[in-house]
């Protein structure tokens, strides 16, 4: 178990990465790639099961990025963790890249669902919770979904199944950075109460800072240690474009044209 | 009556500008005009109306399903409804939503799918639909409009505002080749011949006009005149010039950004054989999902430029006269 230091200093290099990543392309999602690197960095520095060398692993467990186009965050995180040589992120989106924008499980190494289209990632991660129980296996899947995405039905058909089937291994993480595309959700279409739905969909749920790696570490031993037979839902409470002011500042920070300038300076704080 | 203004060059005024003002002046004329979108008016470009219109332009955040939904019941509450989200997400992801709530129940829905096929650039495979044309197709009595350009855009929104039945219009948004001047009418259900020729006829739609255009110039420089049809109206199709054009030239080919499973390639090719059946080639994606890449890549990796394409009419014309 890495320590909360060192989760802290793994989630300050996923950022880092992320930003080089994007900045190479020029443009890309960089608000809900932010909002995200610390719960990377607790599951991938401390929570999950894998092996790096072997992604295919029959006992690892597995990991849903249901909001697809934070697919750069997670890519580098592999990268940092030795899927796939940290070099790789300079290709995203290039002709034949291994790293599209969205998560591909057929192209990168440690992708274990394809996603992109919003509002499918947790269904999946029933049945792959279902196919685990059915196997007599204990392993967990995690899932992280945008609170934007929350409003596409089938979360809550499969908020339903997961409860219904007494899916406990079922971790759904749900980025409540208070924005998508158009606007604030409040403006747009507003969610309500996400902790009290899952719980009224009887999961276990709680929110706790999403760019606290201690806290999110602590929240996910909590829920384990209380949720009995219940799936597990963890609110992030964060930011859009989360660790870097300029980002977060910014009205439309769903998808931009990143200015070389401003993530070098970026970066440059970062790695002070 | 259109003219063509084709050099190769980009427009210069974005189309969403020419699809946000043709909204307004609905909104502003016809108070039974609403606008639905599911958290992609920032990318159409109509925030702005949002504001102005809180009661008849509505954002119902990430629910394609749900949009639709609520557009049939504006519709049968007597509204006009226009509903957007990117091409795959309107389509596939809400099919049955148009299918029941829109076509069965006979309301009347002008569906705005932006960014088809490869179009999606750098959003890769799984925002990259080649099927929605198909599936569009099955609706009965639906209308298909592959949109070429700004002109076509406004020419075939005015056509159709005040006609009833489900409407799908691919609308490309980025990097659009000019194509047709402004001021360019359009008729639903009638195609049009961009270029006169006698060899062979190429009947093509949306992103691919301009690079029939392309291939067209260039099989020129070898002595080959290709017809070249811009069949934007996938459905209903100008089945008269699909006919003339078998009987004038004996081979057709399509060309189109969308998959050859039921696309305006299959929809010429029944034209043809249940009327005056000659060779027919299909350029169109085949048994593939779509990828991710910047668009010049795409349109080589589906065999979509001006050179493939006249590779195609090539071994076309060959293959016809060996037979
Ligand atoms: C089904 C579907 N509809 C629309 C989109 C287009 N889209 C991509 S990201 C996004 C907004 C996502 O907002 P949110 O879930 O809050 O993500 P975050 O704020 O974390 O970026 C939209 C509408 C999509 N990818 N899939
Ligand atoms: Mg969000």
């Amino acid at each position: 178990m890495e320590s909360d230091n060192n989760l802290k200093a793994f989630a300050n290099d996923i950022r880092i990465e992320t930003i080089k990543c994007l900045k190479k392309r020029g443009f890309g999602h960089v608000g809900g790639c932010m909002s995200i690197v610390e719960t990377l960095s607790v599951l991938y520095g401390s929570v999950m099961k894998y092996d790096a060398k072997n992604p295919q692993w029959e006992d690892r467990d597995y990991f849903i990025l249901s909001k697809g186009h934070g697919g750069p965050a997670l890519f580098a995180t592999l990268a940092l963790k030795g899927f796939f040589p940290v070099n790789w992120l300079d290709t995203l989106c290039e002709p034949k890249t291994l790293l599209p924008s969205h998560c591909d499980r057929l192209r990168t190494p440690g992708v274990d669902v394809s996603t992109g289209s919003l509002g499918q990632g947790l269904s999946v991660a029933d049945g792959i919770a279902k196919g685990f129980k059915i196997k007599g296996k204990d392993n967990w899947v995690y899932v992280i979904l945008g609170d934007g995405e929350c409003a596409e039905g089938q979360n809550w058909e499969a908020a339903q199944f997961a409860s219904h089937f007494k899916l406990s291994h079922v971790v759904a993480f749900v980025d409540w950075n208070k924005r998508q595309v158009d606007g604030y959700i409040n403006d747009v279409m507003s969610l309500g109460d996400i902790e009290g739905k899952f719980k009224a969909f009887g999961w276990y749920a709680a929110t706790v800072s999403g760019s606290d790696t201690e806290a999110i570490k602590t929240a996910i031993e909590n829920a384990k240690k209380e949720h009995g037979e219940m799936p597990i839902a963890i609110v992030l409470d964060g930011v859009k474009g989360s660790g870097v002011p300029e980002f977060e500042e910014m009205f439309d920070n769903h998808f931009f044209n990143l200015d070389a300038e401003l993530a070098d300076k970026a970066i440059a704080r970062l790695e002070a | 009556m259109f003219k063509l203004a084709y050099n190769g060059n980009f427009e210069s005024l974005p189309i969403t500008e020419v699809f946000s003002s043709f909204l307004g002046e609905r909104l502003e004329k016809d108070s039974r005009t609403v606008y639905v979108d599911a958290d992609l008016m920032a990318l159409i470009g109509v925030r702005d109306l949002w504001k102005k219109y809180p009661d008849r332009v509505l954002n119902t955040g990430i629910m394609e399903g749900n949009m639709i939904g609520v557009a049939s019941g504006l519709a049968l509450t007597g509204f006009k409804p226009y509903v957007h989200s990117f091409a795959a997400f309107v389509t596939r992801r809400a099919f049955d939503q148009i299918f029941i709530s829109a076509a069965y129940n006979k309301n009347t829905m002008h569906i705005i799918g932006s960014e088809p096929g490869i179009k999606q650039d750098y959003n890769g495979g799984t925002h990259m639909t080649f099927e929605d044309v198909a599936m569009m197709r099955t609706i009965p009595g639906a209308f298909i409009f592959d949109i070429t350009d700004n002109a076509m855009l406004l020419s075939v929104l005015n056509a159709t505002k005040d006609m009833q039945g489900i409407f799908y219009y691919r609308l490309p948004m980025s990097e659009i080749r000019k194509v047709y001047a402004d001021g360019s009418e359009f008729r639903v259900g009638k195609g049009n011949i961009l270029r006169e020729g006698k060899d062979a006829t190429i009947i093509v739609s949306g992103a691919l006009v301009s690079m029939a255009l392309e291939a067209a110039k260039l099989l020129a420089e070898e002595g080959i005149q290709v017809r070249v049809i811009d069949m934007f109206t996938i459905k209903p199709l100008d089945e008269p010039l699909v006919i003339e054009s078998a009987k004038k030239t004996g081979i057709i080919i399509t060309a189109e950004n969308a998959s050859v499973n039921g696309g305006l390639g299959e929809a010429v090719s029944r034209c043809v054989t249940e009327n005056y059946p000659v060779y027919v080639k299909h350029v169109a994606v085949k048994e593939e999902f779509g990828e991710v890449g910047p668009e010049s890549y795409l349109f080589e990796r589906y065999g979509f430029t001006g050179t493939q394409l006249a590779e195609e009419v090539k071994k076309a014309i060959q293959l016809r006269s060996q037979s």
